[in-house]
């Protein structure tokens, strides 16, 4: 693809903390080269920035290699950007035009209140994880690497959602800000291996009983959040997760 | 975990939207396959008994009891459910992904629950209540004792003006919309979806969303122009 610049208008959400009313600002960003990456593009914004001696735009990011799961931001009305499959440190400016007007906001939802300007704080995750994503083993000598055997549809099927980096993209994405699509990867990759096994059914039940609690929305089947997430977790997760919690429950 | 545990939780409360909804959707096959009778010849005398048939037996009479009970736990936890999601996301986004990620009818589950309840109560209002309370005239067909209420012709009243079949139709529009969410939502909700099952459950679901409600949108224009369908012998009654 043909290399070339671009100038942009940026609208821009700046709020000072998680008590303080956000609101959006307009920036000019100009000569952006189209082999950028977003978050390349907006530290370029930022240097301007601090230069002229304002305040720097807040952003998580850590590896920009689309595996840590830090990036977070609302691209245009997409969590992560207009581009299928891709975080937002994986997404180039030749996704946008000379001219083009871009609008950038947080993820929004209130189990992730806002913490500076596009950095939300993602803490309900872990606590969902504590509540009941981890497996027992014992202690000793690590045992032979292939001493369990595995079904392989099992092994891929729980390796697919073992590939969510718990961004929150699929809070963002959805109409009710529900977490059920990373609940339930995380549910699925413990629950189809036989070392998942021993907890399974109080772990469904710890980890639904936090996502409530931490104030996530219901889950209603729009399937935004299979549409938005950078891993492409399946949403036949869900399905899986809700036949887990039947079982848990109906059981005694 | 006990049971009020089970159903207060956020997966319970879907749960209990999708059972009644199924639940709903069981009635709509047979509300469907009694008023059929309105399609085929000696359609006042078949319908008529097909209705008093539903009005005096006991097991019917029974069920609808639990018609109603599943109706109103379905709104109820409907509504309760939209202002608990609409709840968690206090701060509004400026720009929307629209349908780019979803389906507008996915999304809209209460708005067109909305009017399929407003449609539901003018219903109600134009055969229920009448059937149950008085208002319909009596009739009887040869030397049958029986004193029929003739609700085919509370029909034939009803839909005698255009703008009632209009509403009627959009009625039925809404509700093929709610199902063609509802179907497949209720299954994954449920459990039910796999890599094998979900393109015949959704299959299944987009066929019934389209042939029930078109049934029933065809009933009051039938009764409207006064048409029937002659297919031999063919009649349906109950």
């Amino acid at each position: 693809m043909q290399h070339y610049t671009m100038n942009l208008k940026l609208k821009v959400w700046r709020q000072q903390n998680s008590k303080s009313e956000g609101r959006f600002e307009v920036y000019d960003v100009n000569d952006i080269s189209s082999e950028m990456s977003f978050l390349e593009m907006i530290d370029v914004l930022n240097e301007k920035l601090i230069k002229d001696g304002g305040d720097s735009i807040a952003f998580d990011h850590d590896c920009r290699e689309g595996v840590c799961g830090m990036c977070s931001m609302v691209i245009d009305g997409r969590p992560h950007g207009p581009w299928q499959g891709t975080t937002t440190c994986q997404l180039h400016m030749r996704a946008f035009k000379d001219g083009d007007t871009i609008t950038i906001e947080p993820f929004r939802a209130n189990a992730f209140p806002v913490v500076k300007d596009l950095m939300v704080n993602r803490g309900a995750f872990d606590r969902i994880i504590q509540a009941g994503g981890y497996i027992s083993v014992n202690t000793g000598n690590a045992v032979d690497g292939n001493a369990i055997l595995i079904d392989k549809q099992n092994a891929d099927d729980a390796f697919a959602a073992a590939a969510c980096i718990g961004c929150g993209a699929c809070v963002a994405a959805c109409k009710n800000a529900s977490a059920m699509l990373f609940v339930s990867a995380k549910v699925s990759h413990l629950a189809l291996l036989p070392q998942g096994q021993p907890e399974s059914k109080q772990r469904v039940a710890g980890m639904i009983a936090q996502m409530d609690k931490e104030g996530f929305g219901s889950c209603t089947n729009t399937y935004a959040c299979e549409a938005e997430c950078p891993k492409e977790i399946s949403v036949m997760n869900i399905a899986r997760l809700n036949r887990e919690y039947l079982q848990s429950n109906l059981g005694s | 975990m006990n049971w009020s545990q089970l159903f207060s939780s956020s997966i319970g409360k879907k749960i209990v939207m999708a059972l009644t909804g199924i639940f709903l959707i069981i009635f709509l096959v047979v509300h469907c396959y009694v008023n059929a009778n309105v399609f085929f010849p000696n359609a006042q005398e078949n319908f008529n008994r097909a209705a008093h048939f539903m009005g005096t037996n006991f097991l019917i009479r029974v069920t609808e009891i639990g018609l109603f009970a599943g109706f109103i736990l379905h709104i109820i936890q409907g509504y309760k459910l939209e202002l608990q999601n609409r709840g968690s996301r206090k701060s509004r986004y400026a720009v929307s992904a629209g349908n780019k990620t979803s389906k507008w009818y996915s999304r809209s589950m209460a708005l067109l629950g909305t009017l399929i309840l407003l449609f539901l109560i003018m219903h109600l209002v134009h055969f229920w209540v009448p059937s149950r309370f008085g208002g319909l005239t009596e009739v009887q067909y040869g030397n049958d004792p029986i004193v029929f209420h003739n609700l085919y012709a509370q029909m034939q009243d009803t839909f005698a003006p255009m703008w009632v079949v209009v509403v009627y139709i959009l009625g039925c529009i809404s509700l093929s919309w709610h199902l063609l969410h509802g179907v497949q939502s209720a299954a994954q909700t449920l459990g039910w979806t796999n890599k094998k099952y979900t393109s015949l459950i959704k299959s299944i679901g987009f066929g019934f969303s389209i042939i029930v409600p078109l049934i029933f949108a065809l009933m009051p224009i039938f009764i409207h122009f006064g048409w029937e369908l002659k297919l031999g012998s063919l009649t349906l009654l109950f």
